[in-house]
């Protein structure tokens, strides 16, 4: 069909520009990181209590000796390798370290994200059905407590009250110590210790969600092209979903394409309050090491994530609004 | 009013039709006590200035009427059936099928994220039990019925690839699809440029005559009305004033509105070096005149008229008028 085509190039084009755009990420966080006080040396030696001479050789054998561009220079040429470098706190290869901890983070973020989107795109709707009743007012004060609440906060809250107070569900980790039988039971085990922190960071994430469906929805029911739908003699549901919600839901996708993109920001502070094991609590815990090539790593897949959820968001737009590829 | 109790060829019949707007500042009386009567296949224009009720006298009539608004008495019968007393799902089941609409802006009253042709078709899979092939074919055919020139591309176009007038056609199309017996058009070609205004008019004119369906024209534009309907009603802060054929209307105004309405239209034949206007504006809708509604701007005004309303007079042969000159 004609109209598929402006759609692959403005496709295609966005992808193009987001290579670049990578490089010079990359780029800056090497800078930036270099430029902060202290360095990976620094730590171990006054953590191991190393005589200077030692502390000497740390930095020559991490190659922090060499002048600022070289050592960028031997990082680019080792990334274009695929090799993302050697851990100076794990002692092993980054991204072996990263594509441990990834899985977790995935589980618990995927999870929460894609949960809390959805709900929080239906019940936007329906509060926009229902605007100014007294449901709807209740809906958006919760809404706006869900969204004001810090998440460590809410989590060492709900680990107060479900996990010490009611002993429902376990306050940290990701499998319980005592072990359990595989298959099943252990999936279970996982579930409920994946319950909490997933809701904590739900609760931020779909609250969001809901006030700007909400919002965009009673705009989007007051145009007028919603009048000839209903003149149409279409019921009210194919009015709400086929003809409001598709033309309120740019911004609700950029609104989702931005939190995903501080999807790790939520992790460092849900895995940290939670104990998971994931990449949240890698990143807390190389910045405190100094980790320069962890950091580095991590920094990288992070901010390849950010992109990959940009150029989504710009493709889901010119999906949901034809208008926009030919812009 | 004539009210011949049976009349073989009604159509509609709105009588004391009552809707109120709830607003900040208080009540908008839109709609007050309007009666009027459309035949199976006849042309008949609602005509007055911008806030005179006319649009929501139609909205009702299809029962789309604002939130803020109230039907405080009146029945609106279609084919007997009195609208206001349908629930929704009948409601919906006569929109579309029955009563269609045409409304005032292309721009703004079509989805601009739906393809036109999908549109249209909505409303044929919405009433009938075809296939998604045979609605194709049918909108097909609508389109042609319409007038645009290249069917099968604007069904795959998005209504911002189209011209105005073409998005006119194809909200007409829309209207039609479903062949109704009654065809609400509300300043159907206000938007549009004046060589298009007079080829929308002859299409609604040229269908007419070919699906046999009744036209209720709601327009500002009396010169428009001439040439194309059967009977005017005209209008005046919510209240019907005059009602006539449109030959007597023309030929012999009586209410000093109409007359008003009248002179201040131009033709080429009448070369004019002032523009001739109504004196005064229309009155606060919130704060209307006692007594008859136009006195503070009517020439011929008496005492009789700043107090009391004046009676609707039947001067017969389906004459009305609502003014005092004529007790």
């Amino acid at each position: 069909m004609a109209g598929d085509h402006p759609l692959l190039r403005y496709s295609v084009r966005r992808i193009l520009q987001a290579v670049p755009l990578v490089f010079w990420v990359v780029i800056i966080n090497f800078t930036i990181i270099h430029l902060a006080p202290g360095d990976p040396a620094i730590y171990l030696a006054s953590v191991t209590e190393a005589t200077p001479e030692a502390y000497a050789e740390l930095r020559i054998e991490f190659g922090l000796d060499k002048p600022l561009y070289v050592q960028m220079g031997i990082y680019l040429w080792k990334l274009l390798h695929l090799d993302l470098g050697y851990s100076t706190w794990h002692n092993s290869p980054v991204l072996g370290v990263i594509l441990d901890r990834l899985p977790a983070t995935m589980l618990l973020m995927a999870t929460a994200f894609s949960i809390a989107s959805i709900m929080g795109v239906v019940l936007g709707v329906i509060a926009s059905r229902y605007s100014y009743s007294v449901g709807d007012h209740l809906a958006t004060l919760a809404s706006l407590a869900g969204y004001s609440m810090p998440i460590f906060w809410l989590g060492q809250l709900l680990i107060l009250f479900f996990a010490l107070y009611l002993d429902w569900l376990p306050s940290q980790g990701m499998y319980s110590m005592r072990g359990v039988e595989p298959g099943w039971p252990a999936v279970l085990d996982v579930l409920k210790h994946l319950l909490l922190p997933a809701i904590t960071y739900a609760t931020y994430h779909m609250t969001l969600v809901f006030r700007i469906t909400r919002g965009k929805m009673q705009e989007t029911l007051a145009q007028d092209f919603i009048l000839t739908a209903k003149s149409k003699g279409l019921n009210e549901r194919r009015v709400l979903y086929r003809h409001a919600l598709r033309n309120a839901l740019l911004p609700v996708v950029t609104v989702i394409g931005i939190n995903f993109a501080y999807v790790m920001a939520g992790s460092v502070f849900t895995e940290t309050v939670f104990g998971w094991p994931g990449m949240g609590r890698l990143i807390f815990e190389s910045i405190t090491a100094r980790d320069y090539p962890m950091i580095l790593g991590i920094f990288l897949v992070v901010s390849m994530m950010i992109v990959l959820a940009n150029l989504i968001t710009d493709i889901l737009y010119a999906l949901i609004d034809p208008r926009v590829a030919y812009n | 009013m004539s009210t011949t109790p049976e009349n073989r060829n009604g159509l509609l019949r709105v009588s004391d039709l009552r809707t109120y707007l709830d607003v900040p500042s208080g009540v908008i009386k839109a709609v007050d006590g309007v009666s009027l009567e459309v035949n199976r296949k006849e042309a008949v224009a609602l005509v007055g200035e911008s806030g005179s009720g006319k649009s929501m006298t139609a909205l009702t009539i299809i029962r789309l009427q604002p939130v803020v608004a109230r039907i405080l008495s009146g029945e609106i019968l279609l084919n007997d059936v009195d609208l206001l007393t349908l629930d929704t799902a009948s409601m919906c089941d006569l929109r579309g099928t029955e009563i269609a609409m045409v409304f005032q802006d292309p721009m703004t009253y079509l989805n601009p994220v739906m393809r036109s042709g999908a549109q249209v078709a909505e409303v044929v899979l919405e009433h009938q039990d075809v296939s998604k092939g045979e609605a194709r074919s049918q909108v097909l055919d609508a389109f042609e019925r319409v007038g645009i020139p290249s069917p099968r591309r604007v069904y795959d176009s998005y209504p911002h690839q189209l011209s105005g007038g073409m998005r006119q056609r194809v909200l007409i199309a829309m209207a039609i699809s479903c062949r109704p017996s009654l065809l609400i058009a509300d300043e159907p070609t206000t938007a549009l440029d004046v060589t298009i205004q007079a080829q929308i008019m002859d299409l609604l004119a040229h269908l007419r005559e070919e699906l046999q369906n009744a036209l209720f024209l709601i327009t500002h534009d009396i010169g428009l009305v001439a040439e194309h309907c059967d009977r005017i009603y005209i209008m005046y802060a919510g209240q019907i004033v005059e009602h006539a054929d449109t030959f007597t209307l023309f030929a012999e105004p009586k209410h000093p509105y109409t007359e008003g309405l009248l002179r201040s239209t131009l033709s080429p034949d009448k070369r004019v070096e002032v523009f001739e206007t109504i004196e005064g504006q229309v009155p606060n809708p919130t704060d209307m005149p006692s007594g008859c509604r136009f006195h503070p701007r009517c020439p011929h005004v008496k005492d009789i008229c700043r107090e009391e309303s004046p009676p609707s007079l039947d001067l017969g042969e389906g004459r009305m008028v609502a003014c005092w000159l004529y007790e």
